[in-house]
């Protein structure tokens, strides 16, 4: 057994003790450890006495400040709804268009509508409202889908498109190359003339332009111009909502002629009040191609 | 060696086994994690599979350093230091040594395939389900009974204080598996075998599950990693502990304020204000009784201050009680609620946590496995220092890309969130408060990509140390290891 012996280096004795070669110093505890120790139990003690602290059975220490979470939020909350107030009052009679002609009344909303905008609607249409590629519309370009007025941004923003919302927009393509309306051959016809419609000389007189105009002017309307009251896209203008990045045009069209794709987007009514969506309507109009 | 160089046949192979999947299961949990910071930074990297999203990884990850690694890591230590302080062979020897060893190895890929298929019960780093949870307890059991039915049959008087560290983690961590992992099964046979309810609902199982985590942390990472320290730090600067009565005043302030600390977790949520006073003034008490930790590993060195130039396990040793005494400041920082509700929900936690398991847990259990490897194996020394002090630049400086990436990156984002314009709006979006991460997520996977390899070149040196070479280099006193 170790006996109690005088470390050399450090001076202080060792405790006597030892295990497998490890012997301990009787070093006594650092003051300013033992200091700061007491110094943070005796501000805790001070803080229990001023807030909040211990249970007890039924209730707890109130604390001699009386502060309380809850109170705080509700606090904050209403000095925020009080600073907001007077401007929401004169949202609430607004329209979209009023909001645009007021200077202060717009500034409000385009702030107020990006970051609305960033929480709600970024996470399809991308930050600004670029869009994703063969996947969600841009935003930010003047080619509308459903219209591009602030009433109409603000309509499909309220009730989305198709969904099961009763205003929804409602619109669907049919599969015209599955099943025996068109052959494969006139699909890639019809899909070379739909490709050409964006260039300075669509093909006139080729087989695509008759299977067109017997199939496809009811809603993409002559010349591929697009109808917004039916939600049938432009054609003409080289603006592909399902086109993925590296896809060819020509893929691209024969798949929707084969298999169309519809995209949804959610109602928001009910989700967030008028008055956002009145702010996030203005937000969109002014990305670019607001009419 | 002074009194007890009597032959005692201690049970070495369990420990040797340890060692190995300690060594083995880090490996994993590193190059899970960084796996998972690089699609933090490239989404992409999901790869559009189920069982590859973050969601699935993140959990494999943490339970893989955490459980595994840590787990194997105080497995051996604990088992190798009770048998040497104790001058006692393992209780139940390497009978009942391989049974823990092969049930933990195996429950390790259980859990880790539920996790990949997507079983949880949604509680973090608690996520096996029940049956398994059942099964972990039955590991530990047998665990406590071979580390104390070792303690009983001691040949020295008194207890030495790494083994109370180790007894307070094996009793304590049992009592927090077993009160957070209260679950009523769906059902015990068929469908819904794989899904259980925690019989707590709401805040109180919020709270249940952040007294688990925290003293997960406080025990599982804390009181048993101190227990190693007291072993190897004193054993290999070859010098006695710096003070006894410290070792006794710390270990009890620590364990009886460490189990307090949990509501910081929860401050400004449902939890009632006096839950997240107690959490945070706790937290707050708590630093002193940490650094006691800290101080007596570090002054330990009196004496032996220049073996951090010649030796680079002592250096991994030190740096490990170091980032120990930083994080434990950092941590009660961090529980001041004005502080907390700037950092609370950002990477700044992710920095502390891993500044935490880098830099103490993972570093103490490096300093631990490279004075083990040889002794074990009985080789004179390890096949090279030169390359333990590769090892150590490469990870040390990972640590510090990691846990400052961090730093900038969580601010940031606690500034951004909490940030009006003049008319009383959010500044940014979320989506904004991404994109302006990015970089320091990409510096963060490098940080551990550089620790991932620190840890490979640990693998080689003690592939060749087991087998037995010697790398034909001189330590110099002033050029040991690189500089």
């Amino acid at each position: 057994m170790a006996s109690m012996e005088k470390d050399s280096v450090s001076g202080q004795m060792t405790t006597g003790h030892e295990w497998d070669g490890i012997k301990e110093l009787n070093t006594p505890l650092p003051k300013w450890w033992v200091y700061v120790f007491w110094a943070t139990v005796i501000w805790a003690v001070a803080y229990w006495i001023a807030m909040p602290a211990w249970p007890t059975i039924n209730d707890y220490s109130r604390g001699m400040l009386g502060y309380s979470s809850r109170a705080d939020l509700d606090n904050e909350l209403k000095a925020q709804k009080q600073a907001r107030g007077a401007w929401l009052a004169k949202f609430q009679t607004a329209s979209v268009e009023d909001i645009a002609k007021d200077k202060t009344l717009l500034n409000y909303a385009l702030v107020g509508g990006k970051v609305s905008f960033g929480e709600n609607c970024s996470a399809c249409h991308g930050s600004g409202g670029v869009g994703v590629a063969g996947a969600y519309p841009r935003l930010a370009d003047d080619e509308w889908i459903w219209g591009g007025t602030l009433a109409e941004i603000e309509q499909t923003i309220k009730f989305g498109v198709r969904n099961e919302h009763a205003d929804s927009r409602q619109s669907e393509m049919l599969p015209f190359g599955t099943g025996d309306m068109l052959s494969a051959e006139q699909v890639g016809q019809l899909a070379d003339y739909v490709v050409s419609l964006s260039t300075k000389t669509p093909a006139a007189g080729s087989p695509g332009e008759a299977i067109f105009a017997e199939r496809c002017t009811a809603c993409h309307q002559e010349g591929g111009v697009g109808s917004k009251d039916l939600g049938a896209p432009a054609l003409n203008n080289a603006i592909w909502l399902w086109k993925g990045n590296n896809q060819a045009a020509k893929d691209m069209v024969v798949g929707q002629i084969t298999k169309p794709k519809h995209g949804s987007m959610p109602a928001w009514a009910g989700r967030l009040d008028d008055n956002t969506i009145k702010m996030l309507a203005v937000y969109v109009h002014s990305l670019g191609g607001g009419q | 060696m002074s009194s007890n160089t009597e032959a005692t046949p201690y049970c070495e192979d369990v420990v040797k086994k340890f060692v190995l999947a300690a060594t083995f299961w880090g490996v994993v949990g590193f190059l899970a994690g960084d796996f998972i910071a690089w699609q933090l930074a490239f989404p992409v990297l999901n790869l559009d599979l189920e069982w590859t999203t973050f969601g699935r990884l993140r959990p494999v990850h943490t339970s893989a350093v955490i459980f595994a690694f840590g787990g194997n890591i105080l497995f051996s230590t604990s088992l190798y230091v009770v048998q040497r302080t104790s001058r006692a062979s393992l209780f139940g020897g390497s009978g009942l040594g391989n049974v823990i060893f092969w049930n933990f190895q195996a429950l390790i890929v259980v859990a880790a395939l539920t996790y990949v298929l997507g079983f949880s019960q949604g509680q973090e780093y608690a996520e096996p389900e029940w049956w398994i949870d059942l099964w972990l307890t039955v590991i530990w059991v047998l665990y406590l009974i071979a580390f104390a039915g070792t303690i009983m049959k001691r040949k020295e008087p008194h207890i030495y204080v790494a083994n109370w560290f180790f007894f307070s983690m094996i009793l304590t961590v049992a009592m927090l598996h077993l009160g957070n992992n209260l679950a009523v099964p769906a059902a015990l046979f068929g469908g819904d075998f794989m899904k259980s309810y925690n019989i707590f609902g709401g805040v109180q199982n919020a709270m249940t599950q952040w007294w688990y985590g925290h003293n997960a942390v406080g025990f599982f990472l804390t009181a048993g990693f101190l227990g190693i320290m007291y072993y190897f730090v004193p054993k290999r600067a070859e010098r006695p502990v710096y003070s006894y009565r410290l070792s006794i005043v710390h270990f009890w302030a620590l364990i009886f304020l460490y189990i307090w600390a949990g509501p910081h977790h929860l401050h400004y949520t449902a939890l009632p204000d006096w839950a997240q006073t107690l959490g945070m003034t706790f937290s707050i008490m708590l630093w002193m009784p940490s650094w006691g930790g800290m101080i007596n590993g570090l002054m330990t060195l009196s004496g032996a201050w220049d073996k951090l130039r010649t030796d680079p396990v002592m250096r991994f040793l030190v740096s490990s009680v170091a980032f120990y005494g930083m994080s434990t400041f950092e941590g009660p920082m961090m529980s001041i609620k004005a502080v907390n509700s700037l950092s609370h929900y950002t990477d700044w936690t992710v920095g502390h946590v891993h500044s935490g398991a880098l830099g103490w847990v993972a570093f103490v259990s490096f300093g631990a496995l490279y004075y083990l490897v040889p002794k074990l194996w009985g080789r004179k020394e390890l096949y090279s220092l030169k390359l333990v002090g590769v090892h150590f630049w490469v990870a040390t400086v990972g640590i510090v890309l990691y846990i400052t990436a961090m730093w900038i990156s969580g601010i940031m984002q606690g500034l951004m969130w909490r940030a009006y314009d003049n008319l009383g709006f959010l500044q940014y979006s979320f989506i904004e408060t991404v994109e302006a991460m990015h970089p320091y997520y990409v510096i963060r996977a490098m940080g551990g990509l550089l620790f991932v390899l620190g840890a490979l070149v640990m693998v080689y040196n003690f592939y060749k140390t087991i087998k037995g070479d010697v790398a034909d280099e001189v330590m110099q006193p002033s050029t040991a290891g690189a500089r």
